[in-house]
């Protein structure tokens, strides 16, 4: 590990925090969507984040973050009726996404701002490694 | 050792650790929304002890098969960092204090540098003799 490592860590940070930015712009997007069923209702993703391990010989070192795998929001699917809708089920009922705006919000204040701090991580790094370069001189 | 490396003291030592630090910093701020991720930090006093004691106490492999003693880095002991707050997702970054560790660690290596530089206009002064 050194400086020299900084940009591949925090690279995977930055990648692992816009894709999270991009599911969230996808569950607003869809937080309208209405369905003809509760299988099919729109459900908001949810990134979820492990960290890269690396052998070394001093035990797993933490080489970065990545999204292992997407997962649901397991929040209750709204039902209204409207009859009249064409994708009213039998019962008159469709289904709503269960998107919650708020928490989506809260979610991307947090996301951009972890992406700051991470871009701030890598160009403290780029100047010590100018200022490396520099030595002697 | 030769003369060139005893000149310029411990600042590359000091310099080689920091950027191990930040490293290691980089890596919990990458994390800081990793659920059950623990944040790690170098501790000083074991790194200033274990460069105190030189190589003597550290065990050298002779067999790229062998066994590496776990946990026995060249700057001691990565330690996971106490937290003061408790979270429900179980990470234990705490993202100011982090950034806080971080810039600290990026002034002590600038510092270092700083040092350096003295020791090599020293150094060349005396080569040159102007």
């Amino acid at each position: 590990m050194g400086i020299a490592n900084i940009y591949r860590i925090t690279g995977t940070a930055l990648n692992s925090h816009s894709k999270q930015l991009d599911l969230i712009a996808k569950n607003m997007a869809n937080s309208q969507v209405i369905s003809g069923s509760e299988a099919t209702a729109y459900r908001a993703l949810r990134p979820i984040f492990t960290p890269i391990l690396d052998a070394t010989m001093q035990g797993d070192e933490v080489m970065g973050v990545q999204v292992e795998a997407l997962g649901v929001s397991t929040a209750q699917i709204e039902k209204q009726r409207m009859p009249e809708h064409p994708l009213a089920d039998g019962n008159g009922y469709v289904y709503l996404a269960n998107v919650n705006m708020v928490e989506e919000m809260t979610n991307m204040i947090q996301a951009s701002r972890a992406y700051q701090s991470n871009v701030e991580v890598m160009n403290t790094s780029k100047d010590l490694m100018l200022r490396t370069l520099t030595l002697g001189q | 050792m030769s003369l060139l490396d005893t000149a310029f003291g411990v600042s590359p030592l000091t310099l080689r650790y920091r950027s191990e630090r930040s490293a290691q910093l980089a890596a919990n701020i990458a994390n800081a929304a990793t659920p059950g991720y623990l944040a790690k930090d170098y501790d000083f006093d074991s790194a200033l002890r274990h460069a105190i004691a030189g190589s003597e106490s550290t065990l050298h492999s002779e067999h790229p098969h062998h066994i590496p003693v776990q946990g026995q880095g060249e700057f001691g002991d990565t330690l996971y960092r106490v937290p003061t707050k408790a979270v429900s997702n179980g990470n234990t970054v705490e993202e100011e204090i982090e950034q806080a560790a971080f810039s600290e660690n990026a002034l002590r290596y600038q510092s270092s540098l700083q040092f350096l530089n003295g020791s090599i206009r020293s150094l060349r002064l005396a080569i040159k003799g102007e």
